[in-house]
């Protein structure tokens, strides 16, 4: 259940383009033709999959405080938590450039269609965006962050699929000629935007209602039996 | 002759209008968007892009004859991570709340494509000197837009400007409250920036003919 609610939020109440504006640039300077905006996302979708987790175990191991506790009581003390860009990124860049080699060498298919793309993708915010997310987010396990790293991907995948789909139809539209082409893309992104919006009320409804089951459950301990029977009835009611 | 020649002034005007990072370059669009919210935020980050921006291109500019070409984005990215870390600590001493609010958007100045795409656009070609010029020239241009969509964006939506109520207060009807004036809570929320900085291409296009797109 909660690999289920994850996903969904990561996908479309948090995504990725829509509601924290990260790879933006990737997701305006690539969505000209469906079939490239697909290799894109396709890459991000893999990359974060890989790095999101590698990350996970690099702050709960090494960077966050008392991580080093495993090294021995002398260490328990560090915390080396304002060194997490420098490492998250080297471990960004090195994976991109290992998972370059990797597929050129054993899918030569893969590498031709993501090709560009996959170096580009280490200075893709969304990447970067996805592993300090999951710090401040406090990601609770591994499979957890795995599960971050493939939802968040997919949901750039799918904000940069929907949006190559509307600017190859407009296309053959009359826009007016200053807002063609970057312009109206914003626009439409705007829009877009407000759409997924509406998705923000599907799991925050959920929580409330958790939280007042909480208080009833509260009040049933303080009170005595008759009140507890009144207390039922107006929460039934 | 003065200190900077007619080239080196170029190189800081172009980007405030014609050939400005955010709007025609399409670099650094993220944090753009993403803090805009607050005037406040939108010139705290102006300023630390400003100084990431100048120290890495003097850094890199500095350093282009030595760098492989092969790893050369690792050595950007550990350039530009070390000069955000320390703007990361020293907002975390000095401003605590705004760099709360600034949130990991800070952190993601690593990655903004702004950085790296004048890293290697220019600063790999050119001489310390006329790639620190660069550097500030495009965050100034960046700068500028962040401030225009800031602006705009706390005016209309909260009726204040840098936590000043320049426009009234709201629950006692004053100023322009008087008069049925409400604020627009839409432009606080993430999509309207979108629109913002679409509607300043806008303009800018339209005064400007040369620089619009074919589609």
């Amino acid at each position: 259940m909660e690999h289920l609610e994850l996903f969904f939020k990561s996908i479309f109440v948090d995504n990725m383009v829509f509601a924290t504006f990260l790879g933006m640039c990737s997701y305006l300077a690539v969505s000209k033709k469906v079939s490239t905006a697909v290799g894109l996302g396709a890459a991000v979708i893999f990359v974060m999959a890989i790095t999101v987790p590698l990350n996970w175990l690099l702050d709960q191991y090494i960077l966050q405080d008392g991580a080093l506790a495993w090294l021995g009581e002398e260490y328990a003390a560090y915390d080396l938590s304002f060194l997490s860009f420098i490492m998250f990124i080297a471990t960004i860049a090195t994976m991109v450039q290992l998972v370059e080699i990797i597929v050129e060498k054993f899918a030569p298919a893969l590498y031709n269609s993501l090709g560009i793309f996959l170096p580009l993708i280490a200075v893709n915010c969304a990447i970067l965006g996805g592993s300090l997310f999951m710090q401040s987010r406090e990601i609770a396990s591994l499979d957890l962050a795995f599960n971050y790293g493939v939802s968040s991907g997919i949901g750039f995948f799918l904000a940069i699929l929907t949006i190559a789909a509307i600017r190859e139809k407009i296309r053959y539209s009359n826009i007016p000629a200053p807002l063609r082409g970057l312009g109206i893309t914003f626009i439409i992104t705007g829009l877009m935007a407000i759409g997924f919006m509406s998705f923000g009320g599907m799991l925050t409804g959920g929580d409330e209602e958790t939280i007042k089951e909480e208080q009833t459950v509260q009040v049933k301990v303080k009170d005595n039996d008759k009140e507890l029977v009144i207390n039922e009835k107006e929460t039934k009611e | 002759m003065g200190l900077l020649s007619k080239k080196d002034i170029k190189l800081i005007t172009d980007p405030l209008a014609d050939n400005n990072p955010i709007t025609i370059q399409v670099l650094g669009i993220c944090s753009a968007l993403a803090i805009t919210a607050e005037l406040k935020a939108s010139i705290v980050m102006s300023i630390a892009v400003l100084f990431v921006m100048g120290l890495g291109n003097l850094t890199i500019s500095l350093m282009r004859n030595i760098i492989p070409s092969k790893i050369r984005i690792i050595v950007q990215l550990i350039v530009v991570a070390s000069l955000v870390i320390i703007v990361d600590l020293v907002l975390k001493a000095f401003a605590y709340e705004l760099s709360k609010t600034l949130s990991v958007f800070v952190g993601l100045i690593i990655t903004n494509c702004i950085i790296m795409g004048r890293f290697e656009a220019f600063a790999l070609g050119n001489g310390p000197v006329r790639s620190f010029i660069d550097g500030v020239g495009n965050a100034l241009g960046y700068a500028l837009i962040l401030i225009i969509v800031g602006f705009f964006r706390e005016l209309l939506g909260s009726g204040t400007l840098l936590g000043y109520k320049v426009l009234g207060d709201p629950i006692e009807k004053t100023g322009v409250y008087a008069f049925g004036y409400e604020n627009n809570g839409f432009m606080l929320l993430a999509p309207m920036a979108l629109i913002t900085v679409g509607i300043i291409i806008w303009v800018q296009r339209s005064r400007n003919e040369a620089l619009i797109e074919d589609n």
